[in-house]
């Protein structure tokens, strides 16, 4: 096995000789690079996060104390639906492509994605998409008035998204918003897919590529079956909405069940394609912080996928206060429990990476380690809402609520942060503030544990979703003043983390190629890489690469 | 902290590396996703089969389209025949296939664009009128859209062909094109027999 980086040299050299550029603006405007597309990805789902955030901030101030007018019932009902449909697809689909743009070509040895312009014609199809969003607080009524925000909540159950009872353009703003983010998430996938097929470098057969882009190309493959039918539904509603058609129009015999199953088969796998991601994270995360190879590699790849097919027939357990009779509910309650099994495979095999490993508590196994801890116990409130007569009891309840935040904030939130804390030296070329960290991880462990264990609570004694305000003496005042004060907390440690960001890009410690000692290809560049990411083609004879070339007498490649 | 990263790289390579052409996957999975959409307008047309409130209904103004189908059908042969064609070398069989796959989809087109003028004012059906319009016209509807995407990428395709600038080495991309094809007749026995069979 010979290392070479002659070439490296070679191509340095013509850097110096290629005339100025035009401008910053005009080259990030244009870039096909997959990873400036993946950080444009990132920022604008951060700068999504923070306004999301913001909407979240504004209801729980509205909610600290009982018959508070902070809040109109109109612009409450924007703030939930404008804070769902935000996180959704403007922050959890965009900073989840975003990394895996910048990420996939890197680990498997490529220079760029397999179709570059493609690439940057999606995240502007989904920036467009976000864009147009909040355009609605400005144009909504058209010519008429001043605008306002989509209120119909963030599934938009029929038949409130009726001309008949959401006049004016918010609606359509909603629907040809996600409509667009659809579109942009559909051609990224298409563009991950082939990237993992086609452009892997020498000797990484498939069984030697990194859990990473086996879970990206896992949700990409579940794009396709799930954002697709998202996007017949809302063409749908184009069509009633528009040209006067009646599919989802009571009156004229149209079912507006059949909307709740077409939005449910796109809505609950999508939660599953936000998870897939972040447990890609993990996959490279623990390992590298438990100084240890992933447990059970090929356990993990049919985990994966087998959650991709389960995850194709559960949707209608959104639907059990719908009334479809015996057999379908135990049809989605079977269905929906099974998930659960490699889900726990997954989770006993980080267990037993971690089992008997040398962990280091730097940043991102910290918040793997709360990933795992708090992912479990979402996953359990799952398991308890999976049945059909508890869900009769708590279905559209603060308890659902605190169950989806838990995974969403506990799970997908602390896994990206491990991301961001992982990969931030290899993007930027610096570390980020360890201290800095630390009281970003505390305090959002604090914050997230007042707000989202104390809100199943209010769930339980009743409190319905989506309402604006109470009446006081029904025990729900403690609880919801706790949840803000704990939001408020949330967000300090936010702000932390924003500037730890920042402030480290201009005063961190210079990272090195490898700070972290891993094992995958992204490690062999420089830190930041060059746009050709590798002078020369990387050629692979095992999972880990990098172990190889540090170790040569004790190769992967002789046990694999 | 180790900085002595260095590319793992092997300069002698025993086999040959060969990767599956990354026109043809994404075209998979570009028909993958076109095809949840066309299972979602299925499924919404079989479930309001008879659902309709007031008439036109289907069994009092459809008629099978068998000429349009035939032509349709026949045009798959064709764009098959094309790739074939230009795989071997043979650049003028080729344009003389696309050039049939065009005629035969354009005709399948206009007996669509005929059947929907008869309905329209003749039967007054339109998208308005009842369900069955509204399922009918999108579900038709969006398959007609994709035969004429297909449509201009083929006589864009020709006109490259008879200019001379298709050779044997664009032979994958011509192999592309044709998938989305034989797709769009696939999409169209469906939609054939949920419309103009269990339908009717």
């Amino acid at each position: 096995m010979a290392t070479a980086t002659s070439g490296l040299e070679a191509i340095d050299q013509t850097r110096s000789a290629q005339p100025p550029r035009p401008s910053v603006i005009y080259e990030w405007l244009t870039t096909v690079d997959h990873k400036k597309i993946g950080i444009m990805y990132i920022v604008y789902a951060l700068l999504f996060l923070v306004i999301a955030g913001a909407e979240a901030l504004l209801m729980r101030i509205q909610l600290a104390v009982p018959n508070n007018h902070f809040l109109s019932p109109q612009v409450f009902n924007q703030l939930f639906t404008m804070h769902g449909t935000t996180m959704v697809f403007f922050v959890g689909i965009p900073v989840l492509f975003g990394f895996g743009n910048y990420l996939i070509p890197l680990m498997i040895g490529a220079r760029d994605m397999a179709f570059p312009r493609l690439n940057a014609f999606s995240f502007w199809l989904s920036a467009f998409g976000g864009i147009l969003l909040y355009l609605s607080y400005f144009a909504a009524s058209g010519l008429y008035g001043a605008g306002s925000a989509p209120d119909v909540g963030w599934f938009a159950y029929a038949p409130l998204t009726a001309r008949v009872f959401s006049p004016g353009h918010s609606t359509d703003y909603w629907t040809l918003s996600v409509l667009l983010s659809g579109i942009g998430t559909t051609a990224t996938a298409v563009n991950i897919v082939a990237t993992a097929f086609c452009m892997r470098c020498k000797g990484m057969i498939l069984t030697r590529m990194p859990l990473l882009v086996w879970l990206f190309l896992v949700t990409s493959c579940m794009v396709f079956v799930v954002v697709s039918p998202l996007t017949a539904a809302q063409f749908m509603l184009c069509i009633d909405r528009y040209l006067g058609g009646h599919f989802f129009d009571t009156q004229a015999g149209g079912s507006a069940i059949l909307w709740m199953h077409f939005f449910w088969i796109f809505g609950h796998p999508e939660v599953y394609i936000l998870i897939l991601p972040t447990f890609a994270f993990m996959n490279e995360i623990i390992p590298v912080f438990s100084r240890k190879a992933i447990f059970g590699y090929p356990a993990m790849v049919a985990a994966s996928v087998g959650i991709g097919f389960v995850s194709l027939g559960v949707w209608a357990h959104h639907m059990f206060t719908a009334g479809m009779g015996p057999a379908g509910n135990t049809f989605f309650v079977f269905a929906t429990m099974v998930v659960s099994v490699p889900t726990g495979i997954k989770m006993f095999n980080w267990l037993a990476t971690i089992w008997g490993g040398k962990v280091q508590y730097r940043p991102p196994m910290m918040f793997a380690a709360g990933f795992l801890f708090q992912f479990l116990l979402a996953g359990l409130t799952g398991i308890m809402l999976s049945v059909a007569p508890f869900d009769w009891q708590l279905s559209a309840s603060y308890f659902v609520v605190a169950h989806f935040h838990y995974v969403l904030v506990g799970g997908i939130l602390f896994s990206l942060f491990a991301a961001f804390y992982y990969w931030y030296p290899k993007v930027t070329g610096r570390m980020m503030n360890e201290t800095l960290a630390k009281w970003h991880f505390w305090l959002f462990v604090i914050g997230f544990h007042i707000t989202f264990d104390l809100m199943h609570i209010p769930g339980l004694l009743g409190m319905p979703r989506r309402i604006y305000t109470y009446e006081a003496g029904r025990g729900w005042e403690i609880w919801n003043m706790w949840i803000g004060i704990g939001a408020i907390i949330q967000t300090i440690a936010t702000l932390i983390f924003v500037y730890n960001l920042v402030h480290s890009y201009f005063r961190g410690k210079e990272a090195g190629p490898d700070p972290w000692d891993a094992w995958t290809l992204e490690w062999a560049t420089t830190s930041p890489p060059p746009s050709y990411n590798f002078a020369v083609e990387p050629t692979v004879t095992s999972r880990r690469p990098l172990w190889d070339l540090k170790h040569p007498h004790d190769t992967d490649s002789s046990y694999e | 902290m180790t900085q002595t990263a260095a590319i793992p790289y092997n300069a002698t390579a025993e086999t040959p590396w060969v990767m599956p052409n990354r026109g043809i996957v994404a075209m998979w999975c570009l028909i993958a996703a076109e095809a949840a959409i066309f299972i979602i307008f299925v499924v919404a047309y079989l479930y309001y089969i008879g659902k309709s409130l007031s008439g036109p209904f289907p069994s009092q103004v459809l008629e099978l389209p068998i000429f349009g189908t035939i032509c349709l059908l026949s045009s798959s042969i064709t764009v098959h025949a094309a790739v074939s064609a230009i795989r071997k070398g043979n650049t003028r069989a080729c344009s003389l296939a696309l050039a049939a796959t065009v005629l035969l989809g354009s005709i399948f087109l206009a007996t669509t664009a005929m059947e929907w003028h008869h309905l329209i004012y003749d039967e007054g059906l339109t998208i308005k009128t009842n369900l069955f319009g509204t399922t009918y016209y999108s579900l038709v509807g969006l398959h007609a859209t994709h035969v004429i995407v297909g449509l201009l990428l083929l006589f864009t395709t020709l006109i490259f062909s008879l200019r001379g600038k298709v050779r044997e080495e664009h032979s994958e991309r011509i192999e592309v094109l044709s998938l989305y094809w034989h797709f769009v007749d696939a999409v169209w026995v469906v939609v054939f027999l949920v419309v103009y069979v269990l339908g009717r």
